[in-house]
């Protein structure tokens, strides 16, 4: 029943009634949960206006300002003039324009996006294998190893990308335990090379074993949610009408899996093409990244103006994929 | 256009049946088959043949290792002893890709990314036939079970009776040696499982295909199959024509599985002039027929169906040609065209008796009534003498 038709039948029991039967004690009833609904409904929204919108829409009239030396360090959007009733707006496109000039914004777009594709492909080729395991095992083996792929999230993500750096260090665990093996191999006369330590940290490999390691939860947990609900009746009957597994999986499996697999990626795509952390502690210190521009522009350059306009443009280019998401999601509704 | 089955004989009637002619090659042997799952067996020391162009059903209730024989059939489970041979060929090692059989499955499994038309194309994709002759094929098929309008519909468009058509369109397709059917008709409606139940015999006559046929459904056994095989427990119990097992069910499970039937337990008197069964907690004898062979004094469970049993408010006149016994109408359940009566006949024992309707409710005074005390009579050869 809709919240409306409630209401206009309370109203209207309330004119002729004033609440004297039990029917009006229930029409009033009614009328205080949808309501009640509509509070419930009206918090959620609230909370996104608070936190969401208004932060959004100061980023975006910082962004229209121009830089000054003062606090805070951007011209005001209103400008009141003595004598005049109404203040002029003061508004300038030149940080935009500038993201557009300077070369750095853009390959650092493009490096960002690399990374993130590059990135959401092998959480795609790790997760996906697992997802499935996940979902064809028993109900106990399912709920133990959701829970391992959660349990992660219960220490802070910084400290986990601190325990990858004690891993991949030169004189890390990774290295220490390398060259146990190596002593062991020169031991036994298999070489007589001293033992040369890995070089992975500050390396693009240290950004994307920790970009994997930290999203691949976001890949997983999409795609077993799809694959949990798969009847693998259908696998049995594209076996039946003459599949080899390779085929069953490529003409039925992956078909059927494409909301989760989409779901997934946007979810790791999105939030690793603003990754700021991750590349700081793991990568190359001088990789392009926008999340990494955009700190910068903050707090190192104190441009705020260009800072907030690097914010703005990075959300519209995030935007776009949002959307397709969005169109897929509704589109697998109607399936 | 090239016709995609070589029909069947139309000359049904006069071929001998084939289970009876001897030394026959059977179409599917299935020898000595067994398959445990841990420690439970569900399916234990089956043979079985079955021979080409039989619709054969497998009859059980549910856990009674019906659709685990048919998985071994299609490949998806392997026996754990014994061995399956589909047209003389050992199926041991072959994997569900490679057999000459294709399934119907009780989900129907059809894919539901795909339109109908691509449903049914999928298995002649695997085969890499020419795109020409996939289409003919496929439309051909679609005709057949009239959803050439349908084909660029999705599965999720279409009722119940549509998508069970698609299934066997998407099996049949394939020009399967042998079609398996796991309940096929269980999640149709009463209505429509009537209508389609000819269907399928109709398309099994025309293409000639062996048909196994996995239910619980005895009615659906019974009209559909040329020969039944009933099943407990993983193992069969008896097999034979739907007819023999209704009128010479071998076991008590089978009589009871299959139609309703009234039991008694007690032994078997022999004398001169014939056999007759002393009922426990029963006054009278029960005379059988004349072919009974059992030695005196077994102990015996004879089994009468309801419909043989005939109900009336007068002594019959043949008493001795008939077993007859009186009873007091206990309990009436009107189903339309025949009534079932419960029928006391004392000392706690109520008999089923059932009798078509002839004339109309009511209009004759005849009509039986609660608490009436009729007599129950039928012929010594109805009785069904089941010794285990």
């Amino acid at each position: 029943m809709s919240a409306d038709t409630n209401m206009d039948t309370g109203l209207e029991m309330g004119k002729d009634a004033p609440l004297q039967s039990r029917g009006g004690l229930r029409q009033l009833g009614n009328r205080l949960q949808s309501q009640w609904k509509r509070l419930v409904i009206a918090l959620p929204y609230l909370w996104l206006f608070i936190f969401f919108l208004v932060p959004f829409a100061i980023i975006l009239k910082i962004s229209l300002a121009e830089a000054i030396i003062a606090r805070p360090p951007f011209t005001d959007l209103l400008e009141w003039t003595e004598g005049e009733f109404l203040p002029s707006i003061y508004v300038t496109l030149e940080n935009f324009q500038y993201l557009l000039e300077d070369d750095l914004y853009w390959l650092s777009y493009l490096n960002s996006l690399k990374l993130a594709t590059i990135s959401t492909l092998l959480c795609l080729l790790v997760g996906y294998p697992m997802a499935y395991g996940i979902a064809r095992s028993s109900q106990t083996m399912k709920n133990i190893l959701l829970l391992l792929v959660i349990l992660p999230f219960w220490t802070s993500f910084l400290l986990r990308v601190y325990a990858w750096m004690g891993i991949l260090n030169t004189h890390g665990l990774l290295n220490n335990m390398l060259e146990v093996a190596w002593n062991i191999g020169m031991a036994l006369g298999l070489t007589d090379a001293p033992f040369e330590p890995l070089q992975i940290m500050y390396t693009e490999t240290a950004l994307y074993i920790g970009i994997i390691y930290s999203y691949l939860p976001f890949m997983i947990l999409p795609l077993y949610a799809n694959l949990e609900k798969m009847d693998f009746q259908l696998h049995e009957a594209a076996q039946d009408l003459g599949s080899k597994p390779a085929t069953v999986f490529l003409t039925v499996t992956l078909p059927l899996s494409m909301p989760g697999i989409i779901a997934g990626s946007l979810l790791v795509f999105i939030p690793a093409t603003g990754e700021y952390v991750i590349p700081a502690l793991l990568g190359e210190p001088d990789t392009l990244m926008i999340g990494r521009v955009l700190f910068d522009e903050f707090f190192v350059n104190r441009d705020w103006p260009v800072a907030s306009s690097v914010a703005i443009a990075l959300l519209v280019f995030l935007v776009v994929p949002m959307m397709v998401y969005q169109h897929f999601q509704s589109k697998a509704e109607v399936m | 256009m090239q016709q995609p089955f070589v029909t069947g004989t139309s000359c049904k009637p006069c071929a001998p049946n084939p289970w009876e002619v001897p030394g026959a090659k059977p179409f599917i042997q299935i020898e000595g088959v067994v398959k445990r799952f841990g420690a439970f067996t569900a399916v234990n020391k089956i043979d079985l043949d079955i021979y080409q162009g039989e619709l054969f059903s497998l009859l059980g209730g549910s856990g009674c290792g019906k659709t685990t024989l048919l998985r071994m059939l299609a490949g998806f489970d392997n026996p754990t002893e014994g061995r399956i041979l589909i047209d003389g060929q050992d199926m041991t090692g072959v994997p569900a890709y490679d057999r000459p059989v294709n399934m119907m499955f009780q989900s129907y499994a059809l894919f539901p990314h795909m339109t109908v038309e691509n449903n049914v194309a999928y298995g002649l994709k695997r085969e890499g036939l020419p795109k020409r002759e996939i289409r003919e094929r496929v439309n051909a098929m679609l005709k057949m079970v009239e959803l050439d309008s349908f084909a660029k519909r999705k599965p999720h468009q279409l009722s119940g009776g549509q998508r069970q058509r698609v299934a066997l369109a998407r099996a049949l397709v394939k020009q399967p040696k042998v079609l398996l059917l796991d309940e096929p008709l269980g999640a149709l409606d009463k209505r429509l499982r009537e209508h389609t139940q000819f269907e399928l015999m109709d398309i099994q006559d025309r293409l000639g295909v062996t048909f196994v046929v996995v239910t619980h459904d005895q009615e659906e056994a019974m009209t559909l199959s040329t020969r039944i095989a009933v099943m407990n427990q993983g193992e069969i119990l008896q097999i034979d024509t739907p007819t023999n097992i209704y009128e010479y069910p071998n076991s008590r499970f089978a009589a009871e599985f299959i139609g309703s039937a009234n039991m008694f337990e007690g032994q078997v008197q022999r004398n001169g002039k014939g056999s007759t069964f002393h009922a426990d907690g029963l006054s009278s004898e029960i005379r059988l027929g004349d072919k009974t062979e059992v030695d005196h004094g077994t102990a015996v469970t004879v089994a009468i169906r309801p419909e043989k049993i005939f109900i009336s408010r007068t002594q019959p006149e043949n008493a001795e040609s008939m077993n007859i016994l009186p009873g007091r109408i206990n309990d009436i359940g009107y189903m339309g065209k025949y009534s079932i009566y419960r029928v006391d006949i004392g000392g706690g024992r109520i008999m089923e008796v059932s009798a078509q309707n002839r004339q109309r409710h009511h209009e004759s005074e005849r009509t039986l009534d609660w608490d009436d005390t009729v007599y129950l009579s039928w012929l010594p050869s109805s009785s069904v003498v089941l010794t285990k």
